[in-house]
């Protein structure tokens, strides 16, 4: 049974929102002063190689905002951050809440798929290579870590989008619907179809860490007394692997999966733009080239809020549910 | 060890363990270098031949020809040693970095307070967003990029930095010293410089593979290097445009020798990483 201290928990959970809190000023303001700094011109950049009279590169100065002083952006800025809106997107012309609420539950639905296959496929691939150890079971999947590891997420997009859709053809390229198609009539097959390609390239990148990690562990584990007492006793050696190995890494590894948040987003990014899968990536992405720094900044607190989860949970985890480091505090 | 190495048999037979890690170190290095001299050798403005547009690998062209009749292999050699300039500005400042935040953290409780929260702070945000990001603020381009990978990756090697001179600082010596009236500034130079040297060089060679990786996904994504210039990222990103019609090995060759480069280094950082600490030498 998990017994909870309340008033540390108390204590922790505000704590925690404190430094939330200050996180969040503080990389919304450096996001802000960085992005300003910029000697880019948003409004060049938007144009791009489009030829326009002074009136209306005046005019699109006003919408971009660029004939304000830094003083005036900052203020303007805060006043919508503080009205809850955060600013109206200069792309999409919606409010930016709008746009992240949108793009961000695309990609959770890719993030969350792709992180659950990886966490199971890696901390399975772990316990099989840390089981048989020098094995050429072992040494297949430790190379091919490590060269998952070294090799780069979007260039892996790549290889799948050729193999898989160009050559074999069994997947679309891209988009997350059919071209011609509203998003509200997607079957729910069509919708799986295309989300299929980008997930496992997400997933698989993520196995490397897990995998590495469980297997390290386990090699740890089977090291010990405890192991060795029980293959005395003759219990059988999956039986061993299943009761002492497993319970005793389950833990840390799922805590390192929650701690992965941060590669995920990144990850997120990258396979987004290989896919075409309109998602937060592909906004960031957009916002970032064309200046369009109300949603840039959103998306940055956002996915700072998200990373913060990811590590929140693990923490916990470790402080609350691990029924070691739990007793050795209470007592 | 029951199993032998492919180095193990035959010609290096002789060789103790030491000697073939210097040997691996040696050879690794050495092909870097052919990499990155030949790619500084090459002319950026490559001859272009529309007659040969779009070939499939031949012998001609191990790597096949892009759209404008130029010779992927020569391109993607100008790419990596531009790659590998960039990673080892990039990991020589965020090492340069790192020092100087360890050796604050040093100095009292404060400062060692706001070396974590400052850990705390750039792990939180998301590694790609804040490069894009520092990237968008200096401009882009090849300083742009370096400084944004520089500004991105000093993280975890000040965190191994501060754990060193941590323990360090309280060893017999450094408090001898302190009792004999040398000042900090002296202890740092004299006792806790050499002793963290070897971890900081180790250090800028295991930062450089994420450092060549983050720039090649930056630039694939538009915030790094310029269009115009011959960096993988450009390639790569150049090449999704083709791969519908086929032309698998504009994506593929360049990807490749991209992950080859990053393997090196991971070797050579993990053998010198062996010399440097032999007590970690049979894992």
């Amino acid at each position: 049974m998990i017994f909870i201290n309340t008033r540390k928990l108390t204590k922790f959970l505000g704590l925690k929102a404190i430094r939330l809190l200050i996180l969040l000023i503080v990389v919304a303001s450096v996001s802000f002063i960085m992005i300003q700094l910029s000697p880019i011109d948003p409004v060049r950049a938007y144009l791009g190689q489009r030829i326009v009279s002074q009136e209306q590169l005046a005019i699109m100065g006003q919408y971009w905002g660029t004939n304000l002083s830094l003083t005036e952006r900052v203020l303007g800025w805060l006043q919508t951050l503080a009205s809850g809106s955060m600013g109206f997107s200069l792309i999409y012309r919606v409010p930016v809440t709008e746009v992240i609420l949108q793009k961000f539950t695309a990609s959770l639905t890719l993030m969350i798929v792709s992180w659950i296959i990886s966490a199971f496929v890696g901390f399975g691939l772990g316990v099989l290579a840390g089981a048989k150890e020098g094995t050429w079971i072992d040494k297949i999947i430790k190379t091919y870590c490590y060269i998952l590891q070294s090799s780069p997420t979007f260039w892996i997009g790549l290889v799948f989008l050729m193999v898989f859709s160009v050559y074999l053809g069994w997947f679309p390229i891209g988009l997350s619907v059919p071209i011609g198609q509203l998003s509200d009539t997607v079957t729910f097959w069509q919708w799986l179809d295309r989300l299929i390609l980008p997930a496992i390239t997400l997933s698989v990148v993520g196995i490397a860490s897990i995998t590495l990690f469980t297997r390290d562990k386990l090699i740890n584990v089977k090291k010990s007394d405890y192991f060795l007492f029980a293959q005395a006793r003759g219990e059988s050696f999956w039986g061993i692997i299943k009761n002492h190995g497993i319970r005793n890494i389950l833990l840390p590894a799922i805590s390192l999966q929650f701690l992965s948040f941060n590669e995920l987003f990144g990850g997120t990014i990258l396979v987004e733009q290989v896919f075409a899968y309109p998602g937060i990536g592909q906004a960031t992405v957009a916002a970032g080239l064309r200046s369009d720094v109300p949603l840039l900044l959103g998306i940055v607190i956002v996915s700072t809020i998200f990373v913060f989860a990811g590590n929140f949970i693990a923490d916990i985890i470790y402080q609350y549910v691990d029924p070691r480091l739990r007793s050795e505090e209470d007592e | 060890m029951s199993e032998i190495p492919w180095y193990n048999k035959g010609l290096f037979s002789s060789l103790n363990l030491r000697q073939k890690t210097l040997l691996t170190i040696g050879l690794t290095v050495l092909v870097l270098l052919v990499i990155f001299i030949s790619g500084l050798l090459i002319d950026a403005n490559l001859p272009t031949n529309f007659s040969i547009r779009m070939r499939p690998p031949s012998f001609e062209h191990i790597f096949g020809t892009d759209w404008m009749g130029r010779d992927m292999f020569i391109r993607t050699i100008k790419g990596l040693s531009l790659s590998i300039m960039i990673g080892l500005g990039a990991s020589i400042i965020s090492s340069i970095i790192a020092m100087i935040l360890a050796f604050i953290s040093s100095i009292n409780k404060y400062c060692d307070e706001f070396v974590s929260w400052l850990i705390d702070l750039f792990a939180s945000i998301p590694h790609i967003l804040l490069i894009m990001m520092i990237s968008i603020a200096l401009g882009k381009g090849a300083f742009g990029v370096t400084m944004a990978v520089a500004f991105s990756h000093w993280v975890s090697l000040t965190r191994v930095l501060r754990a060193e001179i941590l323990q360090i600082n309280t060893s017999e010596y450094v408090a001898l010293s302190e009792k004999f009236g040398k000042g900090k500034f002296w202890i740092a130079k004299e006792h806790i410089l050499p002793l963290v040297l070897s971890q900081i060089f180790v250090g800028i060679l295991l930062v450089f593979p994420h450092a060549i990786m983050h720039e090649a996904s930056v630039t694939f994504l538009g915030f790094g290097l310029s269009p115009h210039e011959p960096a993988i990222g450009i390639i790569l990103s150049e090449s999704m445009s083709y791969l519908a019609m086929g032309a698998w090995w504009l994506a593929f060759f360049p990807g490749i020798a991209l992950l080859i480069v990053v393997l090196l280094f991971d070797i050579i950082g993990d053998n010198l990483k062996r010399l440097i600490d032999p007590s970690e030498a049979n894992n």
